[in-house]
């Protein structure tokens, strides 16, 4: 079995953000980076089938600039067997057919059994490009799966809905699946796995050579939302703080 | 402007959601025409063309068949803009539409400026202006977003019928369990985010809710660890509550969260970090680290 597994490296969300020169986008400097929350979960799942079926290979692959080969060494390290990485210093411009495009252009020279993706990026959020990739391969998808377990060449998944509800789906492989948070529990990469895979084949591509469409969607300006909140904020020595609290909620709630 | 607007069916039930598709495309100024994969007997309340393929034959989740439905209707009506809730349904469905008909997707629209559709970007810390450069474009709706008007009227249904045969086997529904606590009908929340850092913290929220005489909660990424049980989670995954007090402890507020809680009368938000969206929605936003003031309110409240 042969299984590929799409990550993202993006900002901790907690960051403080600027936008960049240009108003497109935020500024990438001084940010702390790491795997894409959805993603990991990708990982850790494509490790667990792998893990189950024994014979299989696991290839992990990332678009971006030279910083998210980062990402990709956590993911080798969590189990994954090599790396690819696209090199692209302007995939933050890129919008999510271009990325899928990308991807679908490399994932077409290997046939892959399942592949595995975050539901969304934290940053972008758009939620496109798993099933972007599986309709240009012309494979089944899956979306906002919490459940997973593979059969005799059968995945039985369950998706997310909307308040407390799932649905059961049972698809033949290949398939692809896109990740929601909660899938599993990601297991931390051990120091000796952490050495093992920088023995792991990294291999880069330049994003030339596997983009071959052009964007369909234009980011004319970002920007930061307005404070509508006329909200109070209180800070301080936390004894005072508590006191005025309590006062506020006294006064504008019968809660107290 | 044409609008394709998609309505959802649940378990048997029309979806809401099409009430603020129609009020996105009165924002808009658009004409609309509705599809739906719905059964006769539960209709939108609306005027206008309704094209319906029967769920008894499609069945509510069954992707190809239901991109097939809608690419026929897309022939049929010519859009400019085939628009859906950003809902599990309809980004799921969404990008397959879009990829057919060559279309740029546009995901969870907010708002629209001049022309430009505004989405958010980094757990709605930036808001994105769009633009597709396709003829036609693929929408998702941010799920409370536009707020509908009073629905009223009745569609002028067109049936529809198509052979796709879809890849996925959808067996059924699952309820995930739910426990003894309803925090729908609490007073009183204390919600514990992210924030707590570690499982042994949600004492420090339960005491709180204990001292104010209310229910304590949990955000997703709290139950997801398994920090607390998945029948505490307030959020559009987990339950939608309306408290009188919902103390926001360590949640930084992503939009499934606000769904859930954001019908509460008085909001409190304590972070550490000022720009955290849960203080859009916060009438007090203590800046504070929570291990630290969540005890010394406690013991204050216990002592009034």
């Amino acid at each position: 079995m042969k299984i590929l597994v799409c990550i993202k490296q993006v900002p901790d969300m907690e960051s403080k953000f600027r936008i960049n020169g240009a108003g497109t986008w935020y500024d990438e400097s001084d940010l702390a980076w790491r795997i894409n929350e959805y993603d990991e979960y990708a990982v850790e799942q494509g490790v667990r089938l792998k893990e189950q079926v024994g014979e299989a290979e696991m290839v992990v692959l990332s678009i971006g600039p030279d910083r998210v080969k980062e990402v990709i060494k956590k993911a080798l390290a969590m189990g994954g067997d090599r790396g690819v990485h696209v090199k692209d210093d302007a995939a933050f411009a890129k919008d999510s057919f271009e990325i899928a495009s990308i991807v679908a252009e490399y994932a077409q020279k290997e046939s892959f059994d399942v592949i595995f993706t975050g539901m969304q990026s934290q940053d972008r959020a758009s939620a496109q490009v798993g099933v972007f990739l599986a309709e240009m391969l012309g494979l089944p998808s899956v979306t906002t799966i919490v459940d997973f377990s593979y059969a005799d060449g059968t995945v039985t998944a369950s998706r997310e809905l909307e308040g407390g509800l799932k649905a059961v789906v049972k698809v033949a492989t290949p398939a692809l699946f896109t990740c929601q948070l909660g899938l599993n529990t990601p297991r931390y990469p051990t120091l000796p796995n952490i050495m093992k895979a920088k023995k792991k084949e990294l291999l880069t591509v330049e994003v030339a050579e596997l983009l071959k469409v052009d964007e369909r969607l234009e980011t004319s300006r970002v920007y930061f939302p307005e404070r509508k909140g006329g909200g109070l904020v209180l800070e301080g020595d936390v004894g005072e703080v508590a006191d005025r609290l309590i006062a506020i909620l006294k006064e504008k709630t019968t809660v107290l | 402007m044409k609008t394709l607007l998609v309505g959802e069916y649940r378990k048997g039930q029309l979806r809401d959601s099409c009430y603020e598709l129609l009020a996105f495309a009165e924002k808009l100024g658009a004409e609309s025409t509705l599809f739906l994969v719905g059964s006769p007997t539960d209709l939108p309340r609306t005027g206008g063309k309704l094209y319906l393929a029967d769920v008894a034959k499609y069945g509510e989740f069954n992707p190809e068949a239901h991109k097939q439905l809608l690419l026929d209707v897309v022939a049929r009506e010519k859009p400019d803009a085939v628009v859906f809730s950003h809902s599990s349904y309809g980004w799921d469905l969404a990008p397959r539409v879009a990829l057919a008909l060559k279309a740029a997707q546009i995901s969870e629209v907010v708002d629209v400026v001049d022309g430009s559709f505004v989405v958010p970007s980094c757990n709605s810390k930036l808001r994105r202006e769009v633009k597709a450069n396709t003829a036609v474009s693929v929408i998702t709706v941010q799920v409370g977003a536009f707020n509908p008007g009073q629905p009223a009227g009745t569609p002028t249904v067109v049936a529809l019928d198509t052979e796709a045969v879809g890849a996925l086997e959808f067996v059924g529904y699952e309820t995930a369990e739910k426990g003894g606590v309803d925090l729908t009908k609490a007073e009183i929340i204390v919600s514990a985010g992210r924030g707590i850092g570690k499982k042994d913290n949600v004492e420090l929220i339960a005491r709180l809710a204990e001292a104010l005489g209310g229910e304590y909660a949990a955000s997703r990424p709290v139950v997801d660890a398994e920090w607390v049980e998945h029948n505490r989670q307030v959020g559009s995954t987990g339950q939608s509550v309306s408290p009188k007090l919902y103390l926001a402890c360590g949640i930084s507020g992503a939009v499934q969260h606000l769904a859930g809680m954001k019908r509460s009368e008085y909001v409190v938000a304590i972070n550490t970090d000022r720009d955290a969206p849960i203080g859009e929605v916060a009438d007090v936003l203590v800046i504070a680290d929570l291990l630290q003031f969540v005890p010394v309110l406690t013991e204050k409240i216990k002592a009034l």
